[in-house]
């Protein structure tokens, strides 16, 4: 009975299941506080604040973020509206449509490199500062002093045949396939949700989310073409062990990233493209009546529907777990065939600083979305269509086609000119490296630095005219 | 093979409880429904609603729907040549240029065909 998955793999994947399902849920849940600070800092307010308990007599409020736990109770308490003339089965089916495949997409999505927890840790004889041989199974030395050693993992591959954990829930071998099959259901609950409330502007919002996402689905399935072609499979790890050995996909495929990050943002619906939900024209779009926690669950499918797009754009361009220079063995700072700086690290610690790699990008990744949700306006519909089928799929087709041209060119070329690709390819870790360090900086300096309130005097506004010398003559004059 | 593709099922069952959990929250934990016959009435701004709940569709929606059936159908012919990519070399890029070279005449016949025009 092998082909059984043993107690041991459904453990493990139980535990990571349950890390990447807390992941998700706890960052989207941060991400609204985000969108809702950051939106107060970018229009110059002081955001919410409120939300806070008492501990004797320090008024705890953590910057609002409690405000998303008060959110949380809050929809739970309210009534529980549904149309008379709404379809009941659908309308309740509709919000877990629309949760269910944003956290399922997570499970093929890579966290971190493969751990060989058989080979964490060894046990070796040591006499006068010599490893002499390793101990036996209960950790003891005929000769020497048992110690305790991390030994680092090899460059490439493993250095383990047993208890080899994938720290991706499901290594599937038809990894982009099953993100593409799972991202595609998103329309559903939307679609549904329209149709099922009785309701004209939910009705209009559904068909505007549902044209919306598919047209924008075609550009996201042709742009990640030329990821493919480049690392040549569709298991999420290959993909990003290939950008580890050589350089992050953003540098091999530039407008690959932005096309994907356009209809990423796409599909999830949110501010440049908000047109399912546009308030100002829809109310709020499909999901204009529902109330309490199953709105919740739509506002909720939706950042986490941003966090499952940026695990995504981290892991096929921004080098999924890999940090510059750090390889499996460890730090090895290199230019070409020139080895400046080489230390080894212990494997788990590798794999540590793969994971912890991992969760910053994709917060970075996070934060960057929020800030174009408040940046940008919303398009107009038939700018949003024009967009996608007019610009972005001709350019996806040309993505694929200048990709191949340009490898296969470069193929040509022969192995005299492989070591200048090698070169560039380091010279980008370089750069990340550079931009990564800067970036660590400038938000510890941020952080760190006293807030400098800009002060206006706040009088009467006729005195305030009176002292700049009157003011332009108006009609509407105070 | 099982080995594989259960924790992905697992994955799918804990998804579908944690919604099913959220919606059995929203449903048993929420305020009872106060039923005013002003509540009921279907949201639309506030203003009276006139006419039918069902609207008449512009035709586009439906053609925006055919167009992605036959561009993700496409895509998903393309995936197995890009994977074997790097293998079949310039043949493989050329057999492809043709094929991709349908799909653009395709494109463009949506395109002066007045398909993709939204303005109107």
């Amino acid at each position: 009975m092998n082909w059984l998955p043993t107690t041991q793999d459904l453990i493990a994947a139980m535990v990571k299941i349950l890390v990447m399902v807390g992941f998700l849920f706890n960052v989207a849940g941060f991400l609204t506080w985000v969108d809702r600070r950051l939106s107060s800092m970018i229009q110059d307010r002081v955001g919410p604040n409120r939300a806070g308990f008492k501990l004797g007599p320090i008024n705890l409020r953590i910057a609002g973020l409690l405000h998303t736990a008060a959110d949380g109770v809050k929809f739970f308490t309210k009534q529980d509206f549904m149309p008379p003339k709404a379809d009941k089965l659908l309308f309740s089916l509709a919000p877990m449509l629309a949760m269910i495949p944003v956290i399922a997409l997570a499970a093929v999505i890579p966290m971190g490199d493969t751990v060989a927890i058989g080979d964490i840790k060894r046990v070796i004889c040591v006499e006068n500062g010599v490893a002499i041989a390793r101990a036996n199974e209960l950790g003891q030395c005929a000769k020497g002093v048992a110690t305790t050693v991390w030994p680092a993992a090899m460059r490439s591959g493993l250095n383990a045949n047993k208890g080899v954990i994938d720290l991706a829930v499901s290594p599937l071998n038809v990894g982009l396939l099953y993100v593409f099959a799972l991202a595609g259901q998103g329309i559903v609950g939307a679609a549904i949700a329209g149709v099922s409330s009785d309701n004209k502007f939910s009705l209009m919002g559904a068909l505007r989310a549902a044209s919306q996402m598919v047209s924008y689905e075609v550009t996201m399935g042709l742009t990640l073409i030329g990821a493919m072609m480049i690392y040549g499979s569709m298991r999420l790890e290959d993909m990003v062990r290939w950008q580890g050995e050589n350089c992050w996909g953003i540098f091999v495929q530039p407008l690959g990233f932005v096309l994907f990050f356009v209809a990423a943002v796409a599909e999830s619906k949110r501010i440049p493209f908000d047109l399912p939900e546009a308030e100002s024209e829809l109310v709020s779009g499909y999901f204009t009546e529902y109330s309490g926690m199953k709105f919740g669950m739509f506002y909720f499918a939706e950042y986490m529907e941003v966090v499952t797009s940026s695990m995504l754009l981290v892991t096929i361009f921004l080098g999924g777990w890999q940090l510059p220079f750090l390889h499996r063995d460890g730090l090895t700072l290199a230019f070409g065939d020139e080895i400046l700086f080489a230390q080894k690290l212990p494997h788990i610690w590798v794999v540590i600083f793969g994971v912890g790699a991992f969760f910053g990008k994709t917060l970075a990744v996070c934060i960057f979305q929020a800030f174009v949700r408040w940046s940008l306006p919303r398009f107009r519909y038939d700018q949003l269509m024009k967009l996608g089928w007019r610009k972005l799929l001709p350019l996806s087709l040309a993505n694929i086609l200048a990709t191949g041209v340009i490898w296969l060119a470069l193929d040509k070329l022969g192995p005299t000119f492989q070591p200048t690709i090698k070169l560039g390819y380091d010279i980008t870790q370089a750069i990340v490296a550079v931009l990564i360090n800067v970036g660590l900086l400038w938000l510890v300096i941020g952080f760190f630095k006293p807030v400098k309130h800009a002060r206006f005097i706040v009088g009467s506004s006729a005195e305030q005219a009176d002292k700049r010398g009157g003011t332009v003559a108006t009609p509407m004059q105070a | 093979m099982i080995a594989t593709y259960a924790p992905m099922f697992l994955m799918l069952a804990v998804a579908a409880l944690v919604a099913g959990a959220f919606f059995v929250g929203a449903t048993f934990l929420g305020g009872k429904l106060k039923v005013t016959p002003e509540k009921m009435k279907p949201f639309e701004c506030g203003s009276e609603s006139s006419g039918g709940n069902h609207l008449k569709l512009s035709v586009k929606f439906y053609l925006t729907a055919i167009l992605f059936v036959v561009f993700d159908i496409e895509a998903v012919f393309i995936y197995p040549w890009a994977v074997q990519f790097k293998s079949l070399g310039w043949t493989g890029l050329l057999s492809m240029f043709g094929f991709i070279a349908v799909l653009v005449v395709g494109l463009v016949y949506c395109w002066k065909k007045g398909a993709l025009e939204w303005e109107s």
